[in-house]
């Protein structure tokens, strides 16, 4: 069920991107200093702040609104905040993201509207053309790391 | 064990108290999986918080309330626990300890911690029933047993213990004399005058004191010459005791003898007249000793693999026995052991301050005078309040306070940091509420404050959950009030309000942080030492920093990166190289975010003019982008909010209008009023002086936002007596002042200089705004600047120093020289365009 959205290299190191999907909800994929990559909601379970804007350090992003650290592998804020945002899972193969839109916490918590496994909710990224253009993963000096099983 | 597993380094630690446990904790912090640890304690209790034993005693806690540790924190940590066990020998050469029962355990890493004993007087009768040290849980409930039981108690030392254990008798019911050697008490806190109005005020609690008397026999009860209580003043054979003694084992004790032959009744001797480091077991060992196990600045003693914190060693000729700096240690310690190998423990300040209810008294560093050094006095008997600081060099170097001691956190803050006081002296003593800094309308006097008061005005966080946070998790610094609160995690302007309720909630000594505050837990340097080295060893990119200095972090964290990119910048201007993912949202999308993930436009209106054409494209945009508020600015801009992300560049271009930095530790504003162009009253041209100001400074990244003002004369329509810059014109030229504030801490700007010419006003300025860039800490207003450093300093630099002020204007002119407009040179600006649209969104 994953599509491909974007080239690694199209999200900046310890930056992200925003991926919306078409329940107008948006996914945030993060890439860390060392090229691994991670997708969580969009949504800082504080007061609701875009994580995709925050500064990404180490294997954590801090809320651009308020500053609460939110872990990437565990969707889970640090201490003494408490909280946890909805993960997905995403891989980089051949320099290409894929996403899945379906959450990666399953029976955990339901968010409420959030993507659902719907046939045909992510835009397959084929519809926006240029990314098979584009020559894979840029040289063997970039490397390409999937994330690990949750 | 699985030999193909490679084993853990074992780590023993003999001593479970305080210092070593905080030791372990602090390990845990940093590698959680490199030790296997084993714990020895002499007591049957896991670690507890001795400094608040006294409450206890005076029945305002229990003994659970008191415990840090619980045994289960012990098995989830998987550290082995030997609890009443009593570590008899060290055997260096097998690397193993052995308690008395035989327990053993090997070591690749030993941590002594064995903490102090009391000093037991060498008088005859200290050995019978009733004669008691201050020291543990033990002594404390037979304390509460003899209280419940008898009437009289003797208290041998009139120091901060022996003063807290007479306090806590007296309220368990007992009559209670202190017997003191020195002709005043707490000598070595406090000054006479100090002293006297604090036995006065225990005096009225219904203490006794006997100053200058030295103990010169502790008497059995069966050698008292009639009943206790009637024998005041009677003559006792001397070495009466030790006949006692030959009688039978412990007898009870009836009272103690003072060199002047008065004899006072007592069924209870409590001894607190010091304490001897621990060293027995360390000695035996044949590691050195010297009143105290002797450390290095890792906490190392002589013996490589062994380590020592607490109140057993001896640093650089000091033993401690204040929480603090055995926290300090404890730090350092489990540093070295994490083998990060980057802290040193350089010794510590400490205060003190007496837990006893309704005393205020607070002290701390050097207050004994001496060459160099002058006294600033306020003595209020009638009322109470007596108050010293002592002042050095124009720093001050001690405080003493009775009755009023509000201020002592601040004092202890001012005396750690070393600040220069000689710009606030003559408001010193008066404290912190005093200087226009109280945050909270003054409202700094902690203890006073009801629970549900609220302390912290950006988090929302009132007293009460403050109190019990440090209650219940057995908090000891801001750091962590901080991190567990939240409590002046933000604004900073509750900080000393916080502080105080600290240590009225937790006693005195547990408010020192360490004296040098880390940028950041990425490292252990402060701002100044990375702006130094960045400097001087030319760095000019983050990861050659990190690299350098040893960050512990592979990139930082997001308090680190935007200090760092902004001391790159500062320092290499056109030769370090901006890096957007080390900047907060705002400077990366150039637009202010909002709470709901929309941002606000700012757009550029020089010296707040404006045309009608402007006002067109504005309106126009507002229509086209559908924005939903549209607001007038306290800095005469006009505040576009509520545009989606992706409508940014849209609506830059359209606006046609150069970036207003609203968002940016930068040049944001420069207000003006309208000036001798159109006011009876204007004497010079403020509008276009604010302009041209606007026009050399736009672009000016700082430390924290900047935001000017220029008036056309004194009534002074733009406010300048509140910002960083404020220009006055007057019928002569033109004033200039700084570091003035409006926000967080409202701060009238100070009188900088008068100068006649527009250029004048260009150019002194700019090097002073140069000066605050390239000598500033990251997210420092210039008003903090300026109280770090002294506006004696600015003017030095800025005003006696004209070829100074010339190169800082230069060096300005410089950096600033070129630099693009984000919103018009996106690329040129390194701004990250692919940021606006969202991935897979079709184009």
């Amino acid at each position: 069920m994953k599509v491909a959205v974007c080239r690694l290299d199209d999200i900046p190191r310890l930056g992200a991107r925003r991926f919306r999907g078409d329940d107008g909800k948006t996914i945030a994929i993060f890439r860390t200093g060392g090229d691994e990559v991670f997708a969580l909601r969009d949504q800082c379970p504080h007061k609701g702040g875009p994580l995709s804007q925050g500064i990404v350090f180490g294997e954590s992003v801090s809320c651009p609104l308020h500053g609460w650290c939110i872990s990437l592998k565990s969707g889970e804020a640090a201490a003494p905040d408490v909280g946890s945002v909805e993960r997905f899972e995403v891989e980089v193969s051949d320099g290409v993201v894929r996403l899945d839109c379906r959450s990666a916490d399953g029976h955990g918590h339901p968010v409420e509207g959030s993507c659902r496994p719907v046939e045909g909710n992510c835009r397959p990224v084929e519809e926006r053309g240029p990314i098979d253009a584009a020559p894979a993963c840029a040289g063997a000096t970039s490397p390409c790391t999937s994330i690990p099983p949750k | 064990m699985d030999m193909s597993e490679p084993r853990k380094l074992r780590l023993a630690v003999v001593g479970n108290g305080m210092a070593g446990v905080r030791a372990i904790e602090e390990l845990l912090k940093l590698a959680p999986d490199l030790y296997e640890i084993t714990v020895f304690g002499a007591e049957p209790h896991p670690n507890y918080n001795r400094i608040l034993l006294s409450p206890v005693l005076a029945g305002e806690q229990t003994l659970q309330d008191i415990v840090l540790n619980p045994v289960e924190w012990y098995a989830q940590n998987g550290i082995r626990l030997h609890l009443g066990k009593k570590v008899a020998k060290i055997d260096r050469v097998a690397r193993e300890v052995v308690a008395e029962d035989g327990t053993t355990e090997p070591y690749d890493r030993l941590l002594l911690a064995t903490g102090s004993n009391p000093f037991i007087l060498p008088v005859p009768g200290t050995n019978l029933e009733g004669v008691l040290t201050y020291r543990d849980i033990h002594d404390t409930e037979r304390m509460i047993e003899a209280a419940a039981k008898y009437r009289h108690a003797v208290v041998i030392g009139g120091g901060l213990l022996g003063l807290e254990a007479a306090n806590g008798l007296k309220l368990r019911g007992m009559e209670v004399t202190v017997v003191h050697l020195m002709p005043w008490l707490m000598e070595r806190q406090l000054d006479r005058t100090a002293a006297n109005l604090l036995q006065q005020s225990l005096e009225e609690k219904g203490l006794s004191f006997k100053l200058e008397a030295t103990t010169q026999e502790i008497v059995a009860r069966d050698d008292m010459p009639v009943a206790p209580g009637a024998a005041e003043g009677t003559a006792v054979a001397p070495g009466a005791a030790a006949a006692a003694m030959a009688r039978g084992p412990s007898p009870r004790v009836g009272g103690v003898r003072l060199k002047s032959g008065e004899i006072l009744p007592a069924d209870l001797v409590v001894m607190a007249v010091g304490i001897r480091p621990n060293t027995d077991l360390a000695q035996a060992a044949g590691l050195h000793c010297n009143r105290g196990i002797v450390v290095n600045d890792t906490m190392q003693t002589f013996d490589p693999r062994i380590y020592a914190v607490g109140e057993c060693v001896n640093h650089r000729g000091m033993a401690y026995g204040l929480v603090a700096p055995l926290f300090e240690m404890a730090k350092v310690c489990a540093n070295h052991l994490a083998h990060f190998g980057i802290g040193r423990y350089a010794g510590s300040l400490t205060s003190t301050k007496l837990k006893v209810t309704g005393v205020d008294l607070f002290s701390a560093g050097d207050f004994s005078g001496g060459p160099g050094t002058e006294d600033i006095v306020l003595a209020d008997p009638g009322a109470g309040v007596y108050k010293k600081i002592v002042i050095k060099d124009d720093k001050l170097v001690g405080a003493v306070m009775y009755g009023d001691t509000v201020d002592g956190a601040w004092y202890f803050r001012l005396l750690r940091e070393g600040k220069s006081v000689a710009d606030i002296r003559d408001k010193l003593m008066f404290g912190e509420s005093n200087l226009g800094d109280a945050g909270h309308q003054g409202q700094n006097k902690a203890a006073a404050m009801p629970m549900e008061a609220e302390v912290c005005g950006c988090n929302g966080v009132c007293k009460g959950t403050i109190v019990k946070a440090i209650k219940d998790k057995g908090l000891f610094t801001l750091e962590d009030v901080r991190k567990q609160t939240k409590a002046s995690s933000s604004c900073g302007s509750c900080t000393g309000l916080v502080e105080q309720i600290l240590m009225s909630t937790a006693g005195g000594d547990y408010s020192t942080a360490p004296k040098k505050k880390a940028l950041c837990g990425c490292t252990e340097h402060t701002h100044q030492e990375v702006r130094d080295t960045i400097r001087e060893h030319e760095l000019l990119s983050i990861p050659a920093v990190y690299e350098f200095l040893e960050w512990r972090t592979p990139n930082g964290c997001a308090t680190c990166r935007p200090a760092i990119n902004y001391y790159l910048l500062s320092t290499w201007p056109h030769r370090a190289k901006d890096d957007p993912q080390s900047r907060f949202i705002n400077e990366r999308s150039h637009a202010n975010i909002q709470k709901d993930g929309t941002y606000s436009v700012v757009p550029r209106m020089w010296g707040g003019e404006t045309t009608a054409s402007e006002l067109r494209r504005i309106a126009d945009v507002v229509d086209k982008y559908q924005i939903p508020t549209v607001k007038v600015t306290g800095g005469q801009r006009i505040d576009l909010l509520g545009v989606k992300k992706e409508d940014l560049p849209g609506v830059w271009a359209d606006l046609g209008m150069p970036s207003g930095h609203a968002y940016a530790k930068a040049l944001r504003t420069v207000k003006t009023c309208v000036g001798s162009e159109w006011c009876r009253f204007g004497t010079q041209d403020s509008t276009r002086m604010g302009q041209e100001l606007e026009h050399a400074l736009w672009r000016m990244y700082a430390p924290h936002k900047v935001k000017l003002a220029v008036s056309g004369c004194p009534r002074n329509c733009a406010e300048s007596g509140i910002k960083d810059v404020g220009v006055i014109g007057v019928d002569s030229g033109w004033e200039i002042y700084v570091a003035g504030n409006g926000g967080i801490k409202t701060e009238v700007a100070q009188f900088f200089c008068k100068v006649k010419t527009h250029a004048e006003v260009l150019e002194y300025a700019g090097a002073f705004l140069q000066l605050y860039r390239e000598e500033g800490f990251y997210l420092e207003r210039t008003v903090h600047f300026i109280t770090r450093v002294g506006l004696d300093y600015a003017k030095k630099r800025v005003l006696d120093d004209a070829e100074g002020r010339r190169a800082l204007w230069q060096r300005l002119q410089f950096a600033l020289d070129g630099e693009p407009d984000p919103w018009h040179e996106p690329s040129r600006a390194g701004v990250d365009l692919r940021q606006f649209q969202p991935v897979g969104a079709s184009a």
